[in-house]
C-alpha cells in the first residue's frame, strides 16, 4: 500500500517542531508500524536527510519504550498493543497517517518523537518499592498469597510504564501508573507495612513534576496497551484517603 | 597472556562457596562509602548487583542505553525461573539442577561456577517474593511451579508469560530505592564507549550522553559490565534492537579475553520470518511445549498442500502427522534442551516437511491440551502469548496451530571470568548475559534469569568486597588524568571516522548483510567450507563499511544513525571472531553442531578427549586473535554423552 504520513520533526527540546509530510510505496500489511518508519527512514538517509527519531527497543510490546500518537490515538487504531506490535493491516492504501510524539507537560520533547519520560522513575523513586535489602527475608512459601490477591496483583503489575495513559488523558494524569504500582503491591501482604508512605509519597511527587488531577474520563484505561483497569484508580483514592486521615 | 586461572576455592564442590565467604576479605561501613563502583547495564544483572552494592554502602553508579533502566532488555523474558525447592516434591535438588545445567550446557561449563548459580538459586526466589514479584500461585497460596526443557522435574517459577518483566521490575524497585537514598547515581541514555585502565587496573570509562553527544569520563575503583549478549550480530534475533556487543568488545580489545564466542543459542519456537523488511523475531516462550504439542505432516504431499494454503492444519488427520520430538526422544518429548528442538525442526524443513509459505516453519498445536484443560486454562497460562501471536500473524492459535521456526535467542559465550566473575582484567567484572560462565554450550530455559539474579544479588556484593578490600587506601582518582583523556580521544577519533566515511549506504544495509552471512554460514549448521566463506566474507563486508557507509546528522547531538553504526562496526568484527572460534572446535557440542562431527542418528558428536576446553580469546590487533585454553576438569560428575531418549 501507499501512505502518506505527516511527521511532527524538532531538532531538539528547545526548538520549534513543526509537521512534516513524506510519502511511502509499497508498504506490505504483514510490515509491523515501526518496520515501515524504518522504511522511510531508508529512503531519507538514501536522500542524505536526517531520519526520524523515535524510542523503541525490544519491539515486542513488553520494554514500554516505543510511543507515538498516531492518528489522534496513543499506540495507534489497534487495542491492547503497542506502537511496535501494531501492524500496517490495520491501514489501508492512500491513508493518510498523523504521527506526534506524546503530548504532557510532564514529558518534554527531546527530539522529533522522542520524550523523556524519566517523570515516571521519578515517582517509582519515592516508595514504588518494598524496601527490603538482598538476603533480608524469609522462606518464600511461608508467605502465603491467594490466587485471587496474586492474580489481581499481577494484572496491576503487568504496566509497562509507557506513558501512553498519561498521553490519552486531558489532564496529562498519572493516576492510572501510580494507581497500577499502588495497587501491585497493596494486593500483597509484603507491600503492606510500607503502604500508607508509599502513596502519600508518589501522590505528593506525581503532584510536584505537574501531572494533573483524574476527572474521571478514563481516556487512559481505553488507551492502556496491557488493559490496565480503572480501578486501580479508585484504589489508589482509597489508599490515599485512608493514608491522609490517619 | 593473562592468567586464566580460575581461581576455584579449595574443598568439596558443595562446600567452595561457603569455603570462599569463610575466608573471603571485607570492607568495613565506613570505608565503602569511599569507593566507587561503576556498573554498565540496568537488565537483572546490573540492577540487582547495584542494588544490593548500594545497600552495602557502596558508591555506585549505573548506566543504560535505554531511557529507563526497567527498560533493558531482561524485560521481555517470558518464561520462567529455575530454582531447586522442590515444592513439589518431585525429586529436585541442588545437585540435580547442578547436574542437569552441567548436562543441559553439554559438559563445557565449570563445575566450580555452576554449582555454585544451583546453590543460591533458592535464595532468589526468596528475595524476589520478599520484593513483591506476583509470581503464579496455588489456590492454597503456595508458588506455583511448571516444567522446562531439558528436566524432568517441575522446577521453574513464573509470573505469567511476564517472567523477566516481573523480576526485573523487582530489581528495578531496589534499584530505584538505593537511587532515592542517594547511594546510587542513575546515567540513563548514557552508552559505554570505552574502558579507563590505570596502571593495570580497571578505573572508569569514557560513556557517551545519547541525547547531546558529548563524551563523558567517569571514574570508578572497579567496573562491572552487565551489557547482556550480543545475539544481534545475526541481524534478526529475540534482543531488543540495541542489544549490543560494544562494551565487551572494547574491553576485550584492552585485554580481557573472549570466550567461547561460537556457542550461541538458537531457539526453538519463535515466530517465523514473514518479509526482508522484517527488523526482529519474536519468541513463543519455551513454556509453550509444556502444552503444545509440536509436528509437522508424515507425507511430504500433505506438507506441500499446506505450504500452497490448499490444506488445513486441522484437516490432517491424526495418523498423518508427524510428532518427529517425540517420536525421535520419547523420554523427553516435546521437552528435549533448545539445540536438539531447533535442530530437529531444522532436519525435518530440510527434507521438505516444512510448512507455512516458505516451509520454514513446523507446527505448535494446542488442541489436545484445550480439549484435555479447556480453553480458559490455556488462556490463564499463555493468553498473553497467544494474544501476540495473533497481533504480529493474525491468526487465531486457539483454533489452528501455531507456526514456529528456531531463532537466534541466546549467547553463551562472552567476557571469560574466574571464579568471582571477575575478567583477566583487574578489577573489571563481567555479569549476567554478557560473561561466559554458567552455560557451556548450550543454556537450559529459566537458568539465564537465575544466572543474571545470582551474580547481581548474591555473588558480586562478595567477590566485589575481596577485591575491593585491597583497594581503600586508593583515593578517588580524578578524571582529568592522561589516561581518561586518551580513552575520550580514542573513542571521539573513533566516531569522527565513522561520521566521515560519507559513503552511501545505510548502517542497516551492512547489519542485514552481516546478519545473513551469520545465519547461513554460522547458525544451526556448521561446516569448515561455509565457515571459511564466512571469515572471508566478513572480511569483504568490513571493509565495505568503512568505505561507504552513511550517516547523516551530527556527532554533538542525538544521532541514533550514529549509534547503530558504533555497534555495527563491532558486530563486523564478532562475527569473524565467532566464525573462528567455531572453525577451530571440531566438535559438535550444545549449540554448535559442525555437520562433519555427528552420530549416525545425527546427533552431536563430541570430542572429550580433544576440546573438553574453555576457548578463550585474545585480541591481538586488528582482525588478529589468538587462542587460549582452560582445561574444564570435573570432579564431581561423570562426563556422558548427552542422552534424552
Ligand atoms: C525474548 C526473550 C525471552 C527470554 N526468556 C527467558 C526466560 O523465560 N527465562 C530465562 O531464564 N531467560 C530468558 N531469556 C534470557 C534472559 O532474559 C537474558 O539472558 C537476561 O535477562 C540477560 O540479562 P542481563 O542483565 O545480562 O542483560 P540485559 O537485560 O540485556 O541488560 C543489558 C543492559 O545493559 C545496558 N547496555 C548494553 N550495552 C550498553 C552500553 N554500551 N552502554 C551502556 N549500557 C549498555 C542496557 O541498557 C541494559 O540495561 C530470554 C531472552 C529473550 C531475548
Ligand atoms: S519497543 Fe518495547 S514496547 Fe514497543
Amino acid at each position: 500500500m501507499d501512505l502518506t504520513l505527516k511527521i511532527w520533526r524538532q531538532k531538539d527540546a528547545k526548538s520549534k517542531g513543526k509537521f512534516v509530510t513524506y510519502h511511502v510505496k509499497d508498504i506490505s500489511p504483514t510490515c509491523s508500524f515501526l518496520e515501515m518508519l524504518d522504511i522511510l527512514n531508508e529512503q531519507l538517509i538514501q536522500k542524505n536527510e536526517e531520519p526520524v527519531t523515535f524510542d523503541h527497543d525490544c519491539r515486542e510490546g513488553i520494554c514500554g519504550m516505543c510511543s507515538l500518537y498516531i492518528n489522534g490515538r496513543p499506540h495507534g487504531p489497534d487495542d491492547a498493543i503497542t506502537t511496535c506490535q501494531l501492524h500496517m493491516r490495520k491501514f489501508k492504501d492512500g491513508d493518510t497517517i498523523v504521527i506526534e510524539p506524546w503530548r504532557a507537560r510532564p514529558f518534554p520533547v527531546i527530539k522529533d518523537l522522542m520524550v523523556d519520560r524519566s517523570a515516571f522513575d521519578k515517582i517509582i523513586q519515592e516508595g514504588g518499592y518494598i524496601s527490603v535489602n538482598t538476603g533480608a527475608f524469609t522462606e518464600a512459601n511461608s508467605i502465603l498469597i491467594s490466587k485471587e490477591d496474586a492474580d489481581l496483583s499481577m494484572d496491576a503489575a503487568a504496566c509497562i510504564g509507557c506513558g501512553a495513559c498519561v498521553a490519552a488523558c486531558k489532564n496529562a494524569s498519572a493516576m492510572l501508573f501510580v494507581g497500577a504500582k499502588i495497587s501491585h503491591l497493596a494486593m500483597l501482604p509484603q507491600g503492606a507495612p510500607e503502604a500508607k508512605r508509599r502513596v502519600l509519597k508518589m501522590v505528593a511527587k506525581m503532584d510536584e513534576l505537574g501531572f494533573g488531577n483524574c476527572t474521571n474520563t478514563y481516556a487512559c484505561e481505553a488507551e492502556c496497551p496491557k488493559l490496565i483497569k480503572r480501578s486501580n484508580i479508585a484504589r489508589l483514592n482509597r489508599q490515599f484517603l485512608t493514608a491522609k486521615v490517619s | 597472556m593473562a592468567d586464566l586461572n580460575p581461581k576455584i576455592p579449595q574443598g568439596p564442590l558443595s562446600q567452595k562457596w561457603s569455603h570462599y565467604k569463610d575466608h573471603q576479605n571485607l570492607v568495613n561501613p565506613s570505608n565503602k562509602r569511599k569507593l566507587d563502583i561503576i556498573v554498565v547495564g540496568t537488565g537483572l544483572a546490573g540492577a540487582s548487583a547495584a542494588a544490593s552494592l548500594g545497600e552495602l554502602g557502596f558508591n555506585v553508579k549505573i548506566f543504560c542505553y535505554q531511557d529507563s533502566p526497567r527498560r533493558a532488555h531482561s524485560i521481555a523474558a517470558q518464561g520462567g525461573i529455575n530454582a531447586a525447592k522442590n515444592y513439589p516434591n518431585d525429586g529436585d535438588t541442588i545437585y540435580r539442577l547442578f547436574y542437569d545445567t552441567i548436562k543441559g550446557g553439554d559438559y563445557r561449563s565449570r563445575e566450580a561456577n555452576v554449582y555454585r548459580l544451583a546453590e543460591v538459586s533458592n535464595a532468589i526466589i526468596d528475595q524476589c517474593v520478599a520484593q513483591g514479584v506476583p509470581f503464579a500461585r496455588e489456590y492454597n497460596g503456595t508458588l506455583e511451579n511448571r516444567s522446562f526443557g531439558g528436566a524432568q522435574v517441575s522446577r521453574t517459577f513464573y509470573a505469567r508469560g511476564q517472567t523477566g518483566q516481573q523480576l526485573l521490575l523487582g530489581a528495578y524497585g531496589s534499584l530505584s530505592r538505593q537511587i532515592k537514598a542517594g547511594t546510587v547515581t542513575l546515567y540513563n541514555r548514557h552508552e559505554m564507549m570505552d574502558l579507563v585502565i590505570i596502571d593495570g587496573k580497571a578505573r572508569g570509562i569514557i560513556a557517551r550522553n545519547l541525547i547531546t553527544g558529548q563524551l563523558e569520563r567517569y571514574f570508578g575503583h572497579a567496573v562491572v559490565l552487565a551489557t547482556g549478549g550480543y545475539g544481534n550480530v545475526f541481524y534478526l534475533s529475540t534482543n531488543a534492537m540495541g542489544s549490543n556487543v560494544s562494551a565487551c568488545w572494547q574491553v576485550f580489545k584492552k585485554g580481557a579475553y573472549f570466550a567461547n564466542p561460537c556457542f550461541t543459542q538458537i531457539h526453538p519456537t519463535c515466530i517465523p520470518v514473514h518479509g526482508d523488511y522484517q527488523s526482529k523475531l519474536t519468541l513463543m516462550s519455551e513454556s509453550l511445549r509444556n502444552d503444545g504439542r509440536i509436528w509437522v505432516p508424515k507425507k511430504k504431499e500433505d506438507a506441500q498442500k499446506v505450504r500452497e494454503g490448499k490444506l488445513k492444519a486441522r484437516d490432517i488427520p491424526e495418523e498423518d502427522r508427524d510428532y518427529y520430538l517425540e517420536r525421535r526422544y520419547p523420554a523427553y518429548g516435546n521437552l528435549v534442551p533448545r539445540d536438539v528442538a531447533s535442530r530437529a525442526a531444522k532436519e525435518r524443513c530440510d527434507a521438505g516437511y516444512g510448512v507455512n509459505e516458505t516451509g520454514l516453519a513446523v507446527f505448535l498445536d494446542f488442541e489436545e491440551s484445550i480439549k484435555r484443560l479447556g480453553k480458559n486454562v490455556i488462556e490463564e497460562r499463555y493468553g498473553n502469548l497467544f494474544q501476540m501471536y495473533e497481533k504480529i500473524v493474525d491468526e487465531n492459535p486457539y483454533e489452528n496451530p501455531m507456526m514456529i521456526y528456531p531463532a537466534v535467542h541466546y549467547t553463551m559465550g562472552g567476557i571469560w571470568v574466574d571464579y568471582e566473575l571477575m575478567s583477566t582484567i583487574p578489577g573489571l567484572f563481567v555479569a549476567g548475559e554478557a560473561n561466559y560462565s554458567d552455560h557451556g554450550a548450550n543454556r537450559l530455559g529459566a537458568s539465564a534469569l537465575m544466572q543474571g539474579l545470582a551474580d547481581g544479588y548474591f555473588i558480586l556484593p562478595y567477590t566485589l568486597q575481596n577485591y575491593l578490600a585491597s583497594e581503600i587506601k586508593v583515593p578517588r582518582i580524578p578524571t582529568d588524568r592522561p589516561e581518561f583523556t586518551e580513552a575520550e580521544n580514542g573513542v571521539r577519533n573513533r566516531l569522527e571516522k565513522l561520521m566521515n566515511i560519507k559513503g552511501s549506504l545505510s548502517v542497516d544495509h551492512f547489519h542485514k548483510e552481516l546478519g545473513k552471512i551469520m545465519w547461513e554460514n554460522v547458525g544451526m549448521g556448521r561446516n569448515e567450507q561455509n565457515l571459511r566463506k564466512a571469515i572471508e566474507r566478513i572480511r569483504s563486508l568490513r571493509e565495505d563499511f568503512w568505505k561507504n557507509l552513511c550517516i547523516t546528522g551530527s556527532i554533538n547531538d542525538l544521532n541514533t544513525e550514529l549509534e547503530k553504526a558504533n555497534r555495527v562496526a563491532d558486530f563486523l568484527e564478532l562475527g569473524e571472531l565467532i566464525a573462528l572460534d567455531a572453525l577451530q572446535r571440531n566438535e559438535s557440542c550444545g549449540g554448535h553442531f559442525r555437520e562433519e562431527y555427528q552420530t549416525k542418528e545425527g546427533e552431536c558428536l563430541r570430542n572429550d578427549q580433544d576440546y573438553k576446553y574453555v576457548a578463550a580469546w585474545e585480541f591481538k590487533g586488528s582482525g588478529q586473535f589468538e587462542v587460549h585454553k582452560e582445561p574444564l576438569q570435573y570432579e564431581e560428575i561423570e562426563v556422558k554423552q548427552r542422552v534424552y531418549k
